[in-house]
């Protein structure tokens, strides 16, 4: 199982590993560690939207550790740890309520793809023998809830929605008492992409996230913010005004399956201390897997 | 939009402003935190170094040192630069009597295709051609409903067949034809790049369908894959523009200078918000500018002349002439706000160099301005023709009209009164220095209640300090005027 697990990020990581492997080549290389290989250092981890920030805190340890050495295994491990140790510790399950339902908030800006993700949340859940409720909040995009309808129904679970242009906050009301009432295990709240700008759109996405804390004590005990893994640095900004606003747990990043690096969420772990909970590796329903650091910083140079 | 950049950008450049002269040591110093800031902004690593390189080469020249202001000299080589970068663009739709003409956009998942695809036919419809939309993105559940919804709202026709992608563009000419519809605009499901299958399906749609031209969508927001995923579709299927997406956020937008730079390919069209209309030609002049962070003056150049387009012509001279006699009422700022909603007060914002900063955070203009236009409508005609008539007892029931404070009414007004004096001195200017205090205005903020007193009335260049002469006349002027 893990070693399947530790496959599909591999595969997903392709073009990651692409990149970095040019780091690993890099550390594999004869020489010393001079302006040259820092550069090089450098440009691989701009490449892979690593950022100004944590690049120039990896590149600079680098510089002050091995200044003048040989290159050797010893660089190697010691950017991999560097690169691990941004990631951080914490737990990266789902947590769960003691008490049924666990609520779940799912947000992002347009297009990241908080639909799909959900359909994927879902179907993992009911795999775990979970009772689980969706609720169509996204009421402002033509054709969101059909969207999220149609996979409910692939899935086989229950969906609570209204029509086009209804209000979101009284969808979340409804679900909330629909997954009491019925002793559903997980509620999903989809909600409508918005960028993080927009405050009358993150205004609403805060009502949202009360109204659901006001039904059912505690909740929404998750709020994931889906990032797409080809942003660059603006997904900082993205995970700083969606945590503002609903004190966003965890991070799904998707899209993984594409040459997209997802280097932000080194910076965003750094300034926030957000981690990434679940990856998205492909448009089937099965393309969602829990976030492991261990095997995402060794696809990286594998 | 590329507010970053700017930032950024101003306070690399401040520091050589400060400089009284030039050397190739500190033009290298500023050009590093340009460099930063650009990498920040998400352009691509290798146009960065590229870019910066041309400039230095540029700025180190002798011509360059000799000049007077040569920090000024560096933002025009930066600006040249950057114009050179990111154009030139033909904002034009190519159209053909003989048959409808057929644009097809492609993508990333997510990357806002489908909502491209809509406000690209309503630009059509505006511009008085006959579009259709077709649904080929048979991935994606809803997309299909999505488009029609879409198409719906802004009544185009929109085609569909459950079949494969292929077949439902090929079998879309035919129904164009015979809807005599003159445009064709294919939304074909998102795709990564790297997916051998799905582009080679790309690929079998060009050649069967041959398309006059193809969009590739790009999210303003994406990273420094912007390149490689311009450079694949692009090898794929000979691009014939680019249009970027979300570009109403706070994305830096590095993308607009990666793309063309990696693939020549141009921008063509921008989109700035959800609603349909939002589609705008990209400028490259504009945005080099407001990457520079000389703001969008063009921008609202454009978009002054759009609003007063609206006004009736003699209504605008009624003003003028109001204006002029300084009889500036509450009736017409009523008119000239609600005329700025419409326009979309972020739009504005957002192109007026910076008044970005000036909006505190978490406060929506547009419901500020709101809030004013309530005050004024819970006035009686006279109250707006002259407002110094309002006392106590009217500020009160003002204030219960308009479900505001009465401190609030009171502030405002005073604020309006600040406002007039200002129209006053405004109705004596040339457009540009009315430019300039429209960018003051902003910092004025008079939809921010409180924060008017910031404000400054300097009707001349307010950034030079006057010398002591200039003040004494200044002065004297004054003192004749107040005798007479």
């Amino acid at each position: 199982m893990l070693r399947w697990l530790s496959q599909k990020i591999r595969s997903g990581l392709a073009k990651t590993r692409g990149v970095f492997t040019g780091v690993f080549d890099l550390l594999r290389g004869k020489g010393k560690v001079d302006q040259a290989f820092l550069d090089e250092l450098e440009k691989r981890l701009y490449l892979a939207d690593v950022g100004t920030q944590a690049t120039s805190q990896i590149v600079e340890r680098v510089r002050q550790a091995f200044r003048d050495k040989e290159i050797s295994g010893e660089v190697e491990t010691f950017v991999k740890q560097q690169l691990r140790e941004l990631l951080g510790h914490e737990e990266r399950d789902i947590r769960w309520s003691a008490t049924k339902p666990t609520v779940i908030l799912v947000a992002g800006v347009n297009g990241s793809g908080k639909t799909t993700t959900i359909a994927k949340l879902a179907k993992r859940f009911q795999d775990q023998g979970k009772k689980v409720l969706l609720a169509a909040c996204d009421t402002f995009r033509a054709a969101a809830v059909e969207q999220l309808t149609v996979w409910a129904q692939r899935i086989g679970c229950d969906i609570v929605k209204q029509q086009q242009g209804a209000n979101p906050s009284a969808v979340a009301f409804d679900a909330c008492e629909r997954a009491k009432a019925r002793g559903y295990d997980v509620l999903i709240v989809d909600t409508a992409g918005r960028l993080h700008t927009q405050t009358h759109l993150m205004k609403e996405l805060e009502k949202i996230y009360h109204v659901v804390g006001r039904q059912i004590p505690g909740a929404p005990h998750e709020v994931l913010l889906v990032l797409d893994a080809t942003t660059g640095q603006n997904a900082l900004q993205q995970a700083e005004q969606f945590t503002k606003v609903v004190r966003c747990s965890g991070i799904v990043l998707t899209k993984l399956d594409g040459t997209a690096k997802g280097g932000a969420i080194f910076a965003i772990k750094q300034k926030l201390g957000l981690p990434v909970k679940f990856v998205g590796v492909g448009e089937q329903l099965d393309d969602l897997e829990p976030f492991d650091p261990d095997a995402f910083v060794a696809a990286l140079f594998e | 939009m590329f507010e970053g950049i700017t930032r950024g950008l101003s306070e690399a450049l401040r520091k050589l402003r400060g400089r009284g002269r030039l050397t190739p040591d500190n033009i290298r110093e500023g050009l590093r935190e340009v460099r930063r800031a650009f990498l920040e902004a998400d352009v691509n690593f290798h146009v960065v170094n590229q870019f910066i390189q041309r400039v230095e080469a540029k700025a180190t020249g002798q011509e360059v040192l000799a000049r007077v202001d040569p920090a000024e000299q560096i933002i025009k080589i930066v600006y040249d630069e950057l114009v050179a970068l990111m154009g030139p663009v033909d904002p034009r739709i190519p159209q053909r009597a003989d048959r409808p003409v057929v644009l097809m956009l492609c993508g990333l998942q997510g990357s806002g295709k489908t909502t491209t695809a809509a406000k690209l036919a309503l630009t059509l419809k505006e511009r008085g051609r006959k579009p259709m939309l077709v649904a080929a993105d048979l991935q994606r559940p809803g997309a299909v409903e999505q488009l029609q919804t879409l198409g719906s709202q802004i009544e185009v026709p929109v085609y569909s067949e459950r079949t494969t992608p292929v077949d439902v563009c090929r079998n879309a000419i035919t129904a164009a034809r015979r809807q005599l519809c003159d445009s064709v605009i294919l939304d074909t499901a998102g795709r990564l790049q790297i997916d051998q299958q799905l582009m080679q399906e790309l690929q079998r749609i060009d050649t069967l369908v041959q398309p006059d031209e193809i969009y590739l969508v790009v999210d303003a927001m994406i990273g420094q894959e912007a390149a490689n995923v311009a450079k694949a579709f692009n090898d794929a299927l000979e691009l014939n523009a680019c249009i970027l997406t979300k570009l109403d956020g706070d994305t830096r937008g590095g993308a607009a200078l990666s793309i063309k730079a990696v693939t020549g390919v141009p921008i063509k069209f921008i989109g700035v918000g959800e609603k349909l209309d939002k589609l705008e030609e990209f400028v490259p002049e504009r945005m080099a500018g407001r990457i520079l962070g000389q703001g969008d003056l063009m921008g609202v150049v454009e978009k002054i002349a759009a609003i007063q387009k609206q006004i009736s012509e003699e209504e605008l001279k009624k003003q003028q002439e109001a204006l002029a006699k300084g009889d500036f009422t509450l009736d017409m700022f009523r008119q000239q706000f609600s005329l700025l909603t419409k326009v979309g007060m972020k739009d504005l914002i957002s192109r007026i160099p910076g008044m970005a900063e000036m909006i505190p955070e978490g406060e929506d203009p547009e419901i500020a301005l709101r809030r004013v236009q309530g005050i004024i409508d819970s006035m009686t005609r006279q109250e707006r023709a002259r407002p110094e008539i309002i006392d106590q007892s009217r500020r009160r029931r003002i204030a219960r009209g308009a479900g505001v404070d009465v401190a609030e009414v009171g502030q405002f007004l005073k604020q309006f009164e600040q406002m007039r004096q200002l129209m006053r001195q405004m109705s004596q200017m040339t457009l540009w220095q009315r430019l300039k205090m429209v960018a003051g205005l902003g910092q004025m903020g008079a939809f921010l209640p409180g924060g008017l007193d910031k404000i400054q009335i300097k009707p001349a260049d307010a950034s030079r300090r006057k010398s002591a002469r200039e003040r004494a006349e200044e002065r004297k002027r004054r003192n004749k005027k107040k005798r007479r």
